[in-house]
């Protein structure tokens, strides 16, 4: 187990200078950074190896906070830039990390095609039903019926389920986890970190500030509470996509390894030489 | 080797002789054929291609692939270069190089895609947001769409930003028989990196030539498309804010003594024609079939940089001209922008053709 006080996990912060971070008091954001963070030292994976990737959000600000190659690109498209960014230098670990606003409304063009190309990629969607940063307004995972900035009188939309759409696109692993189930949520990362291939961590995350006040859920505390008593393990459910108010955590696909796309891309050269 | 070629394959052996070897587009007429042919050549020279799902991915994926090191480009048309104009901004912002070549059409939407324009040039210039200079390029043969793409890419590198290759369909899809250059100059920075503990990303030099890092060799760079500190790192302090913005606006600014490309011939003349892309080669036929029949000299400028705007060359070139003539394929884009550098001095009239169809010499002449 890595220690808050370990040398190597602080070293992977900007200590220096960009504490204090921007997240509210009691954010799942600063959660799912850090247990990212404890995920690539238990991986060996190292600063220099690495580039972390995200769009614009409140999730999308953890780059911002850390100590290796970082890209903090435009609303939506941290998917096309990561591809660029793997594409030229695919020895690089990439990893994406976004909102359910920012990987699923206005990039979810680019999410299914990236998890249709295959590119080892791994994205982590921090779920927290709603757009955070712009103020609470209802995003594409937010429940119908649901009270948010620009659903005064509950939202007439229906909902994206992460996971499964991520399945159908053609991600080679897809896993949920949250904020509470925190060594839970570390052993989903490791496993998405370790696979060949596009893989998706869903984590369902707390904002007090916005969603946890609009559907009086409470303060963060009651946030977690809230987190623990809907989630339940994959393991005690038949249908793990057909739960209604419930969160399914754990691995819900993992298929077989096929051939990354960058590695396609290298047989294309070859095949472009003999011709 | 004389080679019969289109202004479009050109454009794309010109990218890889400067050093692409990277592209992401999206199929647009009358662009495709760029992209054909680097889906052919890249991977033969260790490059790569990628089809994205739109142009919106294709610019982003083309900033990654630039982050990462590798020289990279795009091709688009109109409507495919509105949707890229977000990521143009990014581009700007993080400093990213690349080329982005817009074969133009006419519009708006849909327009006219098998038709010809020079409809984007105003689009070319004020499409992204916010306060910033550009760098644009139009060339007006095959070999120019050769020649000025090899210069938008060593441009593009030399001052870190991204640089517009407008094109119009008639160049574009133009075919000539050429002879390239098997070499050609390539723009490389001067100065070694410092050591990664001393290095920043964005610093104060006013000269923009250092060698950069890029990811993946252990120099922690951060890139953001919000204002940010030399470190990479963003920041709302109102003086870091401005000195963003003025380091953008200074890389073309105390560039100007060699960022303008003017071809020029008899500026002495009463009238002098001012052109670009294929209305040039309207321009410069009029020239001639009106100096055969009457024995006057025609005086003709043919920018082929038309963004940053040369206002202080267009000055000297055309301040003895009796009357400039500014013939375009739109509805008097570029026209507005001479007419208020040099109208203190000689009067400017507009020729303009914008339905689809190739401006003719005879219009010109018609006005001279
Ligand atoms: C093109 C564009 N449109 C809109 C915005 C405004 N915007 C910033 S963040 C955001 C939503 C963020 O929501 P989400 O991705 O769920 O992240 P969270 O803040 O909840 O972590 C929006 C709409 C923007 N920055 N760019
Ligand atoms: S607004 Fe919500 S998501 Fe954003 S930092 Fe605050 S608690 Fe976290």
């Amino acid at each position: 187990m890595i220690e808050l006080k370990d040398d190597r996990f602080l070293n992977y912060f900007r200590l220096d200078e960009r504490f204090p971070h921007i997240l509210c008091p009691g954010c799942g954001i600063g959660t799912t950074m850090a247990t990212m963070v404890r995920a690539f030292l238990e991986l060996g994976i190292k600063q220099d190896e690495l580039c972390v990737v995200s769009g614009i959000g409140c999730s999308s600000r953890v780059p911002g906070y850390l100590d290796c190659d970082t890209f903090h690109t435009l609303h939506g498209r941290a998917l096309p830039a990561a591809t660029g960014v793997k594409l030229a230098k695919p020895e690089l670990k990439v990893v994406v990390i976004g909102g359910d606003g920012d990987i699923m409304a206005i990039g979810g063009n680019h999410f299914i095609h990236a998890a249709r190309r295959n590119l080892d990629l791994t994205v982590i969607v921090v779920n927290n039903f709603t757009y955070a940063m712009t103020g609470g307004q209802y995003s594409p995972t937010t429940p119908t019926h649901e009270r948010a900035a620009t659903a005064p009188f509950g939202n007439v939309e229906r909902s994206f389920d992460v996971c499964f759409l991520a399945r159908a696109a053609g991600a080679m692993f897809v896993a949920r986890s949250t904020t509470f189930h925190v060594a839970h949520l570390k052993k989903m990362l490791e496993l998405a970190l370790k696979k060949k291939g596009f893989s998706v961590v869903e984590v369902i995350s707390q904002c007090p500030t916005f969603y946890g006040r609009y559907q009086g859920i409470g303060d963060a505390v009651q946030m977690l509470e809230w987190l623990r008593a809907r989630s339940i393990d994959v393991s005690k459910v038949s249908d793990p996509w057909h739960q209604k108010d419930k969160f399914v955590i754990g691995v819900l696909h993992d298929q077989q390894e096929i051939e990354p796309y960058t590695q396609l891309y290298e047989e294309v050269r070859e095949r472009s030489r003999g011709k | 080797m004389k080679q019969l070629l289109s202004g479009n394959e050109a454009c794309a052996i010109g990218a890889i002789r400067a050093g692409v070897r990277f592209f992401a587009g999206y199929p647009i007429t009358p662009s495709t054929e760029i992209a054909e042919y680097l889906a052919r050549e890249l991977p033969r020279v260790g490059g790569t291609f990628i089809q994205m799902e739109d142009e919106i991915g294709s610019i982003c994926c083309m900033n990654g692939a630039t982050a990462a090191g590798v020289k990279a480009m795009t091709a688009t048309s109109g409507p495919g270069f509105s949707l890229m104009q977000e990521g143009i901004g990014y581009s700007i912002m993080a400093e990213l190089p690349c080329i982005i070549v817009n074969v133009m059409r006419g519009g708006p939407a849909t327009g006219t895609p098998t038709r010809t324009s020079q409809a984007d040039v105003m689009q070319a210039r004020y499409g992204t947001h916010g306060d910033h200079p550009i760098v644009a390029l139009c060339p007006w043969s095959v070999r120019e769409c050769f020649d000025l793409t090899v210069a938008a890419v060593n441009i593009s590198e030399r001052l870190r930003i991204p640089v517009i290759v407008l094109m119009d369909e008639i160049v574009g899809h133009m075919r000539e028989v050429v002879e390239l250059p098997t070499e050609v100059e390539i723009w490389r920075p001067a100065q070694p990196k410092p050591a990664p503990e001393d290095y920043y990303h964005y610093d104060d030099r006013n000269n923009y030539d250092a060698a950069i890092a890029s990811f993946g060799e252990g120099y922690r760079v951060h890139l953001t498309g919000l204002t940010h500190r030399k470190d990479g790192f963003p920041t709302d302090d109102p003086e870091i804010i401005k000195w963003n913005l003025d380091r953008l606006r200074n890389k073309i600014e105390q560039n100007r003594s060699w960022l303008w490309d003017i071809y020029y011939e008899d500026i002495g003349s009463e009238t002098v024609i001012v052109c670009y892309g294929s209305a040039a080669r309207a321009g410069m036929e009029a020239k001639r079939q009106f100096e055969l029949k009457t024995g006057q000299r025609v005086g003709i400028v043919r920018l082929r940089m038309v963004w940053p705007f040369p206002n202080e060359r267009l000055i000297a070139l055309l301040r003895s001209a009796r009357r400039v003539i500014v013939p375009e394929m739109n509805q008097g884009q570029l026209y507005r922008e001479i007419e208020r550098t040099v109208s203190l001095h000689v009067p400017v009239v507009s020729v303009q053709r914008y339905d689809g169809e190739m401006l003719t010499p005879e219009e010109i002449i018609s006005h001279l």
